[in-house]
């Protein structure tokens, strides 16, 4: 039998979920976002242009530490077409300045200027903003700029950055440690480890990643004078963040900024942290009176932008003789890059990471060490999954290693420590509300199995391996598990307001920032089930700060949990009022009113009796005298919603079979499949777009792609010539089923489903690789996994 | 060396001239002369995609040619496609299937698409595959984006008439 015998022909299960599914919700209906996106009718920053616009770029740093001793920009301001030129110094703004309400001796605060003062501290930092007439001019203005520097000696790893004689990074942050917090050394870890039948000991790294959205960062700042107002048009997943900072940055009222953001191009973490440039623009533009444009090209994007993942774990677990695990001890290290970002700081990852490591196991005794290291290379971004790929790699490992220890089937011993009654209350103090992890685990397994892919792995001489990885992702952190991290900027809430007008169409806002994940279409199928309406008479409107008063954005699989939860609340009243104002139209009691489901209300005692929402529009608005005495005109409603305790968790199973090319080293995916529960599917096409969307990036993670910096803080991949990114031939197609567990707290039962498959892929592709090199004696814990290691290990056989 | 050159050329069937430098790129001259800012720029360096265009009916990167260089040329960008707004057939298998998400590739894959259609019309599932590894996209996977040209590939080839 070959690969190509076995059914692969992928077909996606139906999710089946009776209670909450309304005529709109559960239906991969059109999304509202294509006519637009397919035509090139879509509007992305750099799509805008204003009259009188200026084009901007930055000097920027060519080595990685270093004191500036000089910035000469004569030359670069009388090139042809260059306006002006301004370094720090010229701009005298405010730094970026994030914090953790944590002692000394567990976080450093420092300091991320807007344009580097006296010191750079990786390659592409940013020393001077250029203005010009258009994009080329500005390109020979940064040639022309001379920076003079005394180049220091530079930190690229924990070797160099944890060396008594180290060089400091940042010179308050001794030992180049921004943060460095032990959360848990729970009573029993030692002990367990002395009883252990079997001791595992495994150190996993992941290699450093760009998010990479397809459209880089950029943003166009334009000043108003008759709003005495900067408008920030900028592509970032956080506008009320992004307004936040600029206006303490210019040291202006908040209300003199307003960011809004319009189609955006992905963003996946990457824009999910306020970008220096982004100040530095809105701050020229502040400055001339002129709209400014910034578009980062792939260059800036690749070294200077915010990078991701460098982690490494290591990991020690107790088991006894039947798989069971009995403790936990892991010391967690995070390379952050040279700065801490806005608003989660350099902690987000570490903190994550020990917050959570457990995952979906039954760990009696855990001891968890985590820091930040800050080193000379560009700065890191929570990117898709934040840690979690990076923890659930570490204790799949775990799991794989321990069931090669105890010669037991490594599903097997995750089944025998999975957990499987809800509410569960983890050694972490973090309660975890009802799942599939045992289920989905079976699932997957049983998928495998009846595909035929164990016969065919012990069938004969090729290096075909499988591999799984069981996890679950916390999504929707409210204000209350945020606060527990100490964070100084605790994001959580979302609002919601929605609008009715004489028309009876709808528009609805929400403080979330769609890049992607189709909130246009999913929040307009939740409003309309509310409301009782069309889904085309719903225009969801996001990324206006002027329209909501506050919001967080979109990131942490937040915006359906919390968001729709909030959208869903200000349909509800905005429904009730409705009703309200028809019952006293219709001269009955309110509670003899409802809503018909048809875009009216009803009087339940005799149906004939209905007002449109058109007709009762028309007496809120037109003929407000008839509104009853205690009812204010308008149509609208206005909700905010909070996810409490410890939020809701997805989870997965994913299941990947590979071959090893001994020749190559390649490595071919041949099966994919993943067994997901994300609660109550608004939509089921956008669930497994997000599915299959994180999952391409996981394997990038595993198999392709990196940023490696030189022992002089040189970045390896400037271009896409050295950055690998996987393309349609090395991602493979993936089947997925659905299992429903829907949340008992979010307002529709869903759960998030944005970074669930990032975070599996990488272990699961891991474990699979380890299991086709299994009679090689190689185990590989680093990812991305080079063709070179592979086809050595194989040629040893 | 940076004087001025008159650029005369035909994009989605009318005749346009521009001013442009000699180091201009077509895709400048598109999305900021002519204001087609459907095509989109994701690396300048003509490796993930989404600038392509058609030039004389061929997928071409509009990041990698000198707007100079398309003198005389037919340009097609992914604004000729619909018919006042009514999609076409591949663009709305892009949305049957789900084929884009943020949508900032997929003008790039629609012309791409377009030309390996016009190229090879036979072409099966893992042909298109293959054809379609030339572009970047970040957000699908790519599953839904080969499963939209196979499925416009398989409809055209139905209604084609036996000649």
């Amino acid at each position: 039998m070959t690969a190509t015998d076995l059914p692969t022909e992928v077909t996606a299960s139906e999710p089946h979920f009776e209670s909450r599914r309304g005529r709109w919700v559960g239906a991969s209906i059109p999304r509202h976002e294509d006519p637009r996106l397919l035509t090139g009718r879509g509007r992305f920053v750099d799509d805008i242009a204003l009259p009188g616009m200026l084009h901007a770029g930055f000097v920027r740093a060519t080595v990685a530490h270093a004191h500036v001793t000089a910035i000469d920009l004569t030359a670069t301001r009388a090139v042809s077409g260059v306006i002006a030129a301004y370094d720090a110094r010229d701009l005298a703004l405010g730094d970026i300045v994030a914090l953790l309400d944590r002692p000394a001796e567990e976080f450093t605060p420092t300091a991320m200027p807007i344009l580097a003062k006296d010191k750079v501290r990786f390659v592409g930092e940013p020393l001077a903003i250029v203005l010009a007439r258009d994009p080329y001019a500005v390109e020979d203005g940064i040639e022309a700029a001379v920076v003079e520097h005394e180049s220091l000696a530079v930190v690229v790893d924990e070797e160099s950055g944890f060396a008594a004689d180290a060089p400091l990074v940042h010179d308050e942050a001794a030992g180049n440690v921004l943060l460095d917090v032990s959360m848990f050394d729970t009573p029993g870890v030692d002990e367990a480890f002395e009883d252990a039948d079997v001791t595992v000991e495994v150190t996993t790294r992941s290699g450093r990643q760009n998010a990479l959205p397809l459209e880089t960062r950029g943003v166009v700042a334009s000043w108003d004078a008759r709003d005495d107002q900067l408008l920030v048009q900028t592509c970032t997943q956080v506008p009320h963040q992004v307004r936040t900072l600029v206006a303490r940055c210019l040291d202006v009222p908040e209300r003199t900024i307003r960011v809004t953001v319009p189609d955006m191009g992905g963003g996946f973490g990457q824009k999910c942290v306020v970008g220096r440039e982004e100040v530095a623009v809105a701050a020229v533009a502040h400055r001339l009176h002129r709209p400014v444009k910034w578009i980062e090209d792939r260059r800036e994007a690749l070294t200077a932008g915010f990078l991701a993942r460098e982690q490494t774990y290591r990991t020690r677990a107790a088991f006894d003789a039947d798989g069971h695990i009995a403790a936990l001890d892991v010391d967690v290290v995070c390379d952050m890059g040279a700065y801490s970002c806005y608003p989660f700081t350099a902690g987000i990852e570490p903190l994550m990471a020990s917050a959570e490591m457990p995952s979906v196991y039954r760990v009696p005794a855990y001891r968890v060490r985590g820091r930040a290291l800050t080193s000379n290379k560009a700065p890191t971004a929570p990117y898709r999954g934040v840690s979690r790929p990076q923890y659930v790699m570490a204790i799949e490992r775990v799991m794989e290693r321990a069931a090669r220890e105890l010669g037991l089937d490594p599903v097997e011993v995750r089944r025998r420590n999975v957990i499987t009654e809800f509410p569960y209350t983890g050694v972490n103090a973090v309660t975890y509300d009802p799942g599939t992890y045992r289920e989905s685990l079976d699932l997957a397994e049983k998928t495998i199995r009846d595909e035929g892919w164990y016969e065919l792995r012990d069938a004969g001489e090729r290096h075909i391996g499988i591999g799984f990885c069981c996890f679950s992702e916390r999504t929707g952190y409210g204000s209350e598990a945020f606060a527990k991290r100490k964070m100084t900027v605790v994001p959580g809430f979302d609002l919601s307001e929605i609008r009715m007008d004489t028309t009876g169409a709808v528009v609805v806002t929400s403080g979330t920032m769609n890049h992607g994940q189709s909130h246009e279409t999913t929040f307009a199928q939740i409003v309309a089930d509310r409301l009782g309406i069309d889904v085309a008479r719903v225009k969801l409107r996001q990324g206006d700060t002027e329209r909501i008063a506050y919001g967080w954005g979109t990131f942490a699989s937040r915006s359906v949990t919390i968001g729709g939860s909030a959208v869903a609340l200000a349909s509800e009243r905005l429904g009730e009022l409705l009703c309200r104002i028809a019952a006293h139209l219709l001269e009955t009691r309110p509670e003899n009113v409802a809503m018909d489901g048809d875009g009216g209300v009803v009087q339940l005692d005799d149906p004939s009796r209905r007002l449109s929402y058109e007709e009762i529009a028309d007496v809120a608005y037109l003929r407000s005298h008839l509104l009853p005495k205690d009812v204010e005109p308008a149509l609208t409603a206005t909700a905010s919603f909070d996810v409490p305790g410890d939020g809701t968790f997805s989870n997965a199973t994913h299941a990947v079979v590979v071959e090893a090319d001994p020749g190559t080293g390649a490595i071919r995916i041949l099966r994919y499949a993943c067994v997901e529960d994300c609660g109550v599917v608004i939509h089921p096409k956008v669930v497994d777009g997000q599915c299959r969307g994180g999952i391409a990036q996981g394997i990038a993670g595993a198999l392709f792609e990196e940023v490696t910096y030189d022992a002089h803080g040189e970045p390896s991949a400037a271009s896409f010539i050295d950055y690998l990114v996987p393309t349609a031939t090395e991602i493979p197609d993936v089947s997925i089923a659905h299992l429903e567990t829907p949340c008992a707290f979010t307002e529709n039962g869903a759960k998030g489903a944005g970074e669930g498959g990032t975070i599996g892929a990488p272990a699961a592709v891991l474990n699979a690789v380890n299991d086709a090199l299994r009679r090689t004696g190689v185990e590989l814990d680093t990812t991305p996994i080079h063709p070179r290691v592979v086809a050595d290990a194989l040629e040893e056989l | 060396m940076n004087d001025p050159h008159l650029l005369s050329l035909t994009v989605n069937g009318t005749e346009e001239e521009v001013v442009v430098e000699p180091r201009r790129t077509l895709a400048d001259v598109l999305r900021h002369d002519l204001r087609l800012t459907g095509t989109h720029v994701g690396c300048e360096h003509g490796v993930c995609g989404a600038c392509t265009v058609l030039v004389d009916d061929a997928p071409v990167r509009a990041c990698l040619v000198f707007a100079v260089q398309a003198e005389g040329a037919d340009v097609r960008t992914v604004e000729s496609l619909d018919a006042g707004g009514q999609l076409s057939d591949l663009q709305q298998a892009f949305s049957d299937h789900h084929g884009l998400q943020c949508g900032f590739c997929t003008p790039g894959f629609l012309m791409l698409a377009e030309g390996v259609l016009a190229e090879s019309p036979d072409a099966d599932r893992e042909e298109i595959r293959e054809a379609l590894s030339a572009n970047l996209c970040r957000c699908t996977g790519y599953q839904t984006i080969v499963d939209a040209v196979h499925a416009t590939a398989c409809t055209r080839r139905s209604q084609e008439v036996p000649s």
